[in-house]
């Protein structure tokens, strides 16, 4: 052999001197005063020795109260992970706090007109805001224009309503085409008539030249509780199964390849698309035994997954081979070494149900060609409770966890 | 980090960069083939992806072999199941 | 997906589980290290301890390479990336890395301009893109990782990219290997060798681990039956008394490498003296740097890097974990001060670290849970 691949192989080194050579003197360390704070602030724990004490004790340190470590806001508090949870909890629900609020669902109930404090008699409404940062502003399957639509159309309906009126506002970077900006107004009104909503008011900012990516759009949204009963995350029970309503995943890495940054190209267009009819059907079919829906965007369907088993204390149980996702999203999750049930959708729902009613609420979902790949992907236990666990499709168990952090780019 | 993927080589591009395109469940991406000097590339062949970088070309015989083997060992498996489920030892 | 789903059968597996639980002997202890971070991820990803004997444990290697990166060059690193022309370019794993003064991340929100590629060739991209910026690729890795490296620096001389450089920080396993098997307080029975290092520097480098330190070596594939196939190997080869390296990744790894990558490597780098491993302390020859004949491409000549040196908090046991010592939840601090969201061990940062792998995809009592998700 040659020195050359001896040198990677590394038989001449007498490697295992762990320690300083003598030859060097390195200079002496100095100490990350960070991390020795951060030890410090959990001192006093005694050293466990059994694993579950020591999962025990972690789990506690979990339930403490939310605290931004960071001394800047970094990408993660946007990626809909754990660094965003804890962002809401300790600076904006913190600051805002009301009951309202506190529910944390994809948009705010309430009640407005009624003849007493308990809202009897009163309009019910569903009331919600989102912000739309996507870049490339177009996309294969959609534009920031209909994303921005459906987007809030979506959360309404996730509440239970009928989504009515939608705003719009516009922050617009100096010297964006008029063109572009067309293109996204029209697939903007086109969006809202099929979805049946009006867009009533809006706002226009224009900011100067690198003070934001061409466009920003935030749209609000308020729709009519039609129906009796509230759906939320803390209602779920163990027995009731979860069905998601597609196959999961292919906004996220549409919206990734179309970035161009990673040369890869594959024949996968975004779900974007309003759920509120989908829902409606899905509530007549089943009107007692629908506990929560969702729709699967930042963070996927992991996310909201752990909402669950955290909001009702329960142990959620996926089965990983029952969840549906088309092979190139796969294909691609590989090649980048991400996890589907991390990747937004915007067109999919989730959905916990009354196991009585698991096979209508299935059938009513899959009526629709928006639900047509619906599929029961696990249920609900008691123990261990805050806990999602996938029986992966190799036959083993492992923990799917709040996605932490975010390598992957602005997809919404 | 030492992700490795295998992936189906669908055209050398002959742009002089040693770059070929690969396809990994249908989605594709350039790739560099430029380690794999002594070997044959042809659409059709099997490669490692890491890094954008084909690291070694798959050798089809040995993946063959080494799921005959797998498949022997669930067949025996299955064989001493059913065995089991039809004897009688009463 | 062709050679991923046919190596994920779960029947295959049970069957195999079988011939696994058949080949243990009775009240003894197994103890096996995956040397590669790669499979610590599969083999939790995957949920593979269920189908192992409790008497069989995996021991969860150093090879990981952004585990292995010490504090002070994460702090180097950031250094180069202040100077107010560079983009520094580094893989998805290494950004939430804390250095003694934060990560990438927290580096990058305070205004530096740091970019995730997914092929250190993206750098040259950027490169071109931007000729009035210096851009500088980090790299890391194991001899996986290394030609890729080297291939790149190749074309950036053959384009004569003036404003292209890396901040090498790679790393070779046998002296990670060697580290480890001198280490006194672990007893292993036996290796499951790093198959993607192996498609680079073949199965040869493994031979003392058989001959000189009497230890067996299976070089695995990284799909989760490969892993279980070369647990099954290593037990069969007790059992018979052999000691051997054995190859279960030969649909990957030619016995002798690749040695075009070797030998790029070698034109483009070589050992260092001495190498500063997170939790390891210094190993000498155990790293690589870039050739004096390509120092117009080696950031550490080009840009004055402070070479900073920050003691791990003394909290922190990365590396005992490392070495294989301890589990990663009999650190002092896993799961209360050191989370994958607020890392201060490298193990708990990447998705190959033990520790991350652990808290992420393990945190949970297998007798309770077997209940909630096997009935």
């Amino acid at each position: 052999m040659s020195e050359r691949s001896e040198l990677t192989i590394g038989h001449s080194s007498s490697a295992s001197e762990a320690s300083t050579p003598s030859d060097v003197t390195p200079a002496a360390p100095s100490r990350a005063n960070w991390a020795e704070q951060a030890v410090a602030d959990h001192a006093g724990a005694e050293h466990l020795t059994r694993e579950e004490q020591v999962l025990a004790r972690i789990e506690k340190a979990r339930r403490k109260k939310s605290r931004v470590k960071e001394e800047r806001i970094t990408l993660s508090h946007g990626a809909g992970g754990k660094a965003t949870h804890t962002l809401i909890d300790a600076v904006f629900l913190d600051a805002f706090r009301n009951p309202v609020l506190e529910a944390m669902e994809d948009g705010a109930s309430v009640t407005i007109g009624g003849a007493d404090e308990s809202g009897a008699g009163g309009v019910r409404l569903a009331f919600t805001t989102d912000s739309y940062v996507v870049h490339p502003l177009f996309f294969p399957g959609g534009d920031i224009g209909d994303l921005a639509v459906n987007g809030t159309v979506n959360d309404l309906a996730m509440c239970g309503a009928r989504p009515l009126y939608l705003s719009a506002g516009f922050i617009l970077e100096e010297g964006f085409p008029v063109a572009d900006l067309q293109r996204i107004v029209d697939s903007m009104a086109k969006a809202a008539t099929a979805a049946g909503v009006q867009i009533v008011t809006g706002d226009t900012k224009v900011v100067e030249r690198g003070k934001c990516d061409g466009c920003y759009i935030n749209t609000a949204g308020v729709g009519v509780l039609e129906r009796p009963g509230l759906l939320s995350a803390a209602t779920a029970k163990p027995g009731d199964k979860i069905i998601v309503s597609g196959e999961i995943g292919d906004h996220g890495v549409t919206v990734m390849l179309a970035r161009g940054e990673l040369d890869i190209e594959a024949d996968v267009v975004s779900d974007t698309a309003p759920l509120h009819e989908l829902v409606a059907d899905l509530l007549d079919a089943v009107p007692d035994g629908v506990r929560l829906l969702r729709d699967a965007t930042r963070g996927g369907v992991a996310t909201i997954l752990n909402e669950v088993a955290v909001a009702s204390q329960v142990a959620v149980i996926v089965d990983e081979a029952s969840v549906p996702v088309q092979e190139v999203v796969t294909g691609a999750s590989e090649l980048l070494g991400i996890d589907p049930l991390y990747v937004a959708c915007e067109g999919r729902l989730v959905t916990i149900v009354d196991p009585a009613h698991a096979d209508a609420a299935l059938a009513a979902l899959r009526s629709r060609p928006l639900g047509e790949k619906a599929a029961v992907i696990g249920e609900l236990k008691d123990d261990p409770p805050g806990l999602v666990l996938l029986r992966t499709s190799f036959g083993g168990t492992r923990i799917v966890d709040m996605l932490v952090g975010d390598p992957l780019p602005r997809i919404c | 980090m030492c992700l490795g993927i295998p992936g189906e080589v669908v055209e050398l591009l002959d742009d002089g960069r040693d770059l070929a395109m690969v396809s990994v469940a249908g989605v594709r991406r350039a790739v560099n083939i430029g380690l794999l000097h002594e070997e044959k590339l042809a659409p059709g062949d099997w490669i490692l992806i890491h890094v954008g970088f084909a690291l070694s070309k798959i050798d089809e015989r040995e993946a063959q072999a080494a799921l005959d083997w797998l498949q022997g060992v669930g067949d025996a498996y299955t064989d001493e199941l059913e065995a089991l489920a039809t004897s009688d030892i009463t | 997906m062709r050679f991923v789903d046919e190596f994920r059968d779960a029947a295959t597996a049970r069957a195999l589980a079988t011939k696994i639980a058949g080949l243990c002997e009775p009240g003894r202890q197994y103890k096996f290290m995956e040397v590669c971070g790669g499979h610590t991820h599969t083999i939790y990803k995957h949920g593979l301890e269920d189908y192992l004997p409790e008497t069989v444990s995996l021991v969860h290697g150093p090879g990981c390479p952004v585990c292995v990166i010490p504090m002070g060059r994460v702090d180097d690193a950031i250094a180069i990336a202040e100077h107010p022309d560079v983009i520094m370019t580094s893989f998805g794993d290494m950004m939430r890395v804390p250095g003694g003064r934060g990560s990438f991340f927290d580096s990058k929100a305070a205004g530096t301009d740091i970019r995730m590629v997914y092929s250190p060739l993206d750098s040259l991209k950027i490169a071109r893109n931007n000729p009035d910026k210096q851009v500088v690729f980090m790299a890391i890795g194991f001899e996986t990782t290394a030609p890729s490296t080297a291939m790149t620096v190749l074309r950036a001389a053959q384009e004569k990219l003036d404003n292209f450089s890396i901040f090498c920080n790679h790393v070779t396993i046998i002296p990670a290997i060697k580290a480890i098997l001198d280490s006194p307080d672990l007893r292993l029975d036996g290796f499951i060798g790093p198959g993607h290092v192996s498609t680079v520097i073949g199965c040869k480098p493994y031979d003392f681990i058989s001959a000189q330190e009497g230890k067996p070596l299976v070089c695995a594939g990284f799909e989760p039956l490969d892993i279980l196939q070369s647990v099954y190997q290593l037990l069969l080869q007790l059992k018979e008394g052999r000691c051997e390296v054995e190859n279960q990744y030969s649909r990957v790894v030619p016995w002798d490498g690749n040695p075009k990558a070797l030998e790029v490597i070698g034109e483009v780098m070589e050992l260092r003296p001495y190498f500063e491993w997170r939790g390891l302390g210094f190993i000498s020859h155990s790293a690589l740097q870039v050739r004096e004949k390509y120092a117009s491409f080696d950031a550490e000549k080009i840009f004055n890097v402070p070479g900073v040196r920050v003691a791990d908090p003394k909290a922190c046991q990365c590396g005992e974990v490392l070495k294989g010592v301890l589990k990663p939840w009999e650190c002092k601090v896993f799961g209360t001060a050191c989370t994958p969201e607020t890392p201060i061990g490298t193990c708990m940062v990447s998705s190959e670290g033990a520790c991350a792998a652990y808290y992420n995809f393990g945190r949970f009592s297998r007798e309770r849970v077997k209940e909630a998700t096997h009935t």
